[in-house]
């Protein structure tokens, strides 16, 4: 069941994913955007990480990309026109963009041991009793300096749009 | 049983009595609203109009399915189903009850437990706001543009602060499962007292429960936060362009927000399934006694009631009385006692919404927003603290 539901939204994901660039329309684009954000969950899910799969869709569907749609909403951004481009780049960038990635997974495999690789159904650490004791035991200090950097994100933007206003 | 059956049919059933509760619950807002204004309400099609919302529906459901030109096809009719279907979706982990035993078969009466349930229910709702963003954009069309606006920053804004009031009450009860947040308030303080989160030691989550009750009212759009409908400003907001079946969808899930957000508030502050006082002092004739006094304040307005209501609500009434002595099995009592206690609790919630929406005016934009980010917030924040503390100093 697990390598079948695997295969159903890693390839959502893909689809959905392609679908971000292919799409003119910058709607289409964002809503294709959350589809990956879901199917993303849903393999977290898969892989035991229930509170990261829900926290993906709280955080990333539900609060990031609303901030995205309401952003191109208000712009009224219309569709995008294609420019012809030239006919070289259309021809070979599909190609080199497989062996891109090809050659991407070739030495993540090679270079990730073998016993080290994600199996479904075996990994049970991830409840919010692990996480939590996770983030305030051994990545406290990663934690606390990534609370600080945001801080600093919403001062900033809060002085940015003061400036703004004068 | 069969596990795929068992939940097959727990799921129709579910399903089943949701609809027929949106369905009505339409109906009791019109009443009591009716009442408010001291009007009838509608009391045309069957007795007292209890016909009305099956009328409603069929005219619903054979009005002309307009599509407005220049509207962006796709979004257009893939917002509607995106709203209704995000708001069903919610109740699956809701618990209405404990374990039941029903020839031979064990089960819960709750669809699914999942150990992230609150986590869910908040991720899902989260979602809700595509809906009427969708509905805003692809009318091609400047009300329901802004009410689309509107309704996405009011959503926003009023989901922190239910957050972190709900993230208070799971410092309380230490896990993110609705039915193990319900288990945890089954003490009783002093033998009678409930220990629901709502009295909870060692911090009652009083200003919690209001905080979280005023922000779903503008997470539902609901008055006093009507504002992404607010009919002398913007027509009827999101939904302008929307007629038909299309525009019920739309009503049908602002319904079912409602009942997904005071089942969530029943199971997180007000324990849920459990009764008000325990089963040893009698709890479980409560609801015989509350059929009995609704069939008997019936019988009673039926004597002195005009022509055509006399016999209706005498109908009503016997029909009470009998609910009433079927409580009194001590079958059924076991059974339908910890539904009585959760339905009673919904309901109330509900007639809550109901009655603010008879009572207050509308607020202003931008005291909406200012008492969201002034008021509600900080309450919420210091409320978390306070509890944190105290819930570290004690446990």
């Amino acid at each position: 069941m697990d390598p079948i539901l695997f295969l159903i939204f890693a390839s959502i994901a893909v689809v959905c994913g392609i679908n971000v660039v292919v799409q003119t329309h910058p709607i289409t684009s964002a809503l294709s955007l959350i589809g990956v954000m879901a199917s993303l969950a849903m393999l977290y899910l898969l892989l035991g990480a229930q509170f990261i799969a829900a926290a993906q869709v709280v955080v990333y569907a539900g609060a990031i990309m609303v901030l995205f749609v309401f952003v191109i909403m208000l712009l009224n951004a219309g569709r995008e026109r294609k420019t012809r481009g030239s006919f070289l780049p259309r021809l070979i960038g599909p190609p080199l963009l497989i062996a891109l990635l090809g050659s991407v997974a070739f030495v993540i495999l090679r270079v990730v041991p073998h016993d080290a690789v994600v199996k479904f159904g075996t990994y049970t650490g991830g409840t919010v009793e692990n996480l939590g004791r996770a983030i305030f035991t051994t990545y406290l200090w990663p934690f606390e300096i990534t609370s600080i950097l945001v801080l600093i994100a919403i001062v900033g933007a809060v002085a940015l749009a003061y400036k703004e206003l004068d | 049983m069969n596990f795929y059956l068992l939940a097959v049919i727990k799921a129709a059933v579910v399903a089943g009595v949701l609809m027929l509760t949106l369905l009505y619950l339409q109906w009791v807002e019109r009443k009591v609203i009716a009442h408010i204004q001291v009007r009838l309400g509608p009391y045309r099609v069957g007795p007292h109009g209890l016909l009305q919302p099956i009328a409603d529906t069929l005219k619903l459901l054979t009005k002309e399915d307009l599509l407005p030109p220049g509207v962006n096809r796709f979004y257009f009719i893939l917002a509607p189903f995106l709203a209704i279907t995000l708001s069903l979706v919610s109740i699956a982990v809701i618990p209405f009850g404990p374990e039941i035993r029903v020839a031979g078969v064990a089960t819960w009466l709750q669809l699914t437990d999942l150990n992230i349930g609150v986590i869910f229910v908040l991720a899902i709702s989260s979602l809700t706001v595509y809906g009427i963003v969708l509905a805003g954009w692809s009318s091609n069309s400047k009300y329901p543009l802004l009410g689309a606006l509107r309704s996405s920053a009011q959503m926003i804004s009023y989901e922190l602060p239910l957050g972190v009031t709900v993230a208070a009450v799971l410092l309380l009860s230490n896990s993110l499962s609705l039915r193990k947040i319900v288990e945890t308030q089954s003490a009783f303080y002093g033998g009678f007292f409930p220990a629901w989160n709502l009295f909870r030691m060692p911090f009652p989550q009083v200003f919690g429960f209001l905080v979280f009750l005023i922000a779903v009212f503008a997470e539902t759009n609901r008055v006093p936060f009507d504002l992404p409908e607010a009919e002398s400003e913007l027509v009827a907001g999101f939904h302008t362009e929307y007629s038909s079946m299309k525009f019920a969808a739309f009503f049908m899930a602002e319904y079912a927000n409602m009942v997904t957000v005071t089942c969530m508030a029943t199971a997180l502050f007000l324990g849920g399934w459990l009764p008000l006082w325990p089963v040893s002092l009698g709890s479980n004739y409560a609801p015989a006694a509350v059929f009995a006094l609704a069939g008997a304040i019936a019988i009673y307005s039926g004597i002195e009631a005009r022509q055509r209501d006399r016999h209706s609500l005498q109908a009503f009434g016997a029909l009470f009385l009998a609910a009433g002595a079927l409580f009194l099995v001590p079958a059924v009592q076991q059974l339908a006692a910890p539904l009585f206690w959760f339905l009673a609790k919904t309901g109330v919630l509900l007639l809550l919404f109901i009655w603010v929406r008879g009572t207050l005016p509308r607020f202003r934009y931008d005291q909406l927003m200012r008492f969201a980010w002034g008021f509600m917030f900080p309450v919420a924040v210091a409320n978390l603290m306070i509890t944190g503390l105290l819930v570290a100093l004690v446990g």
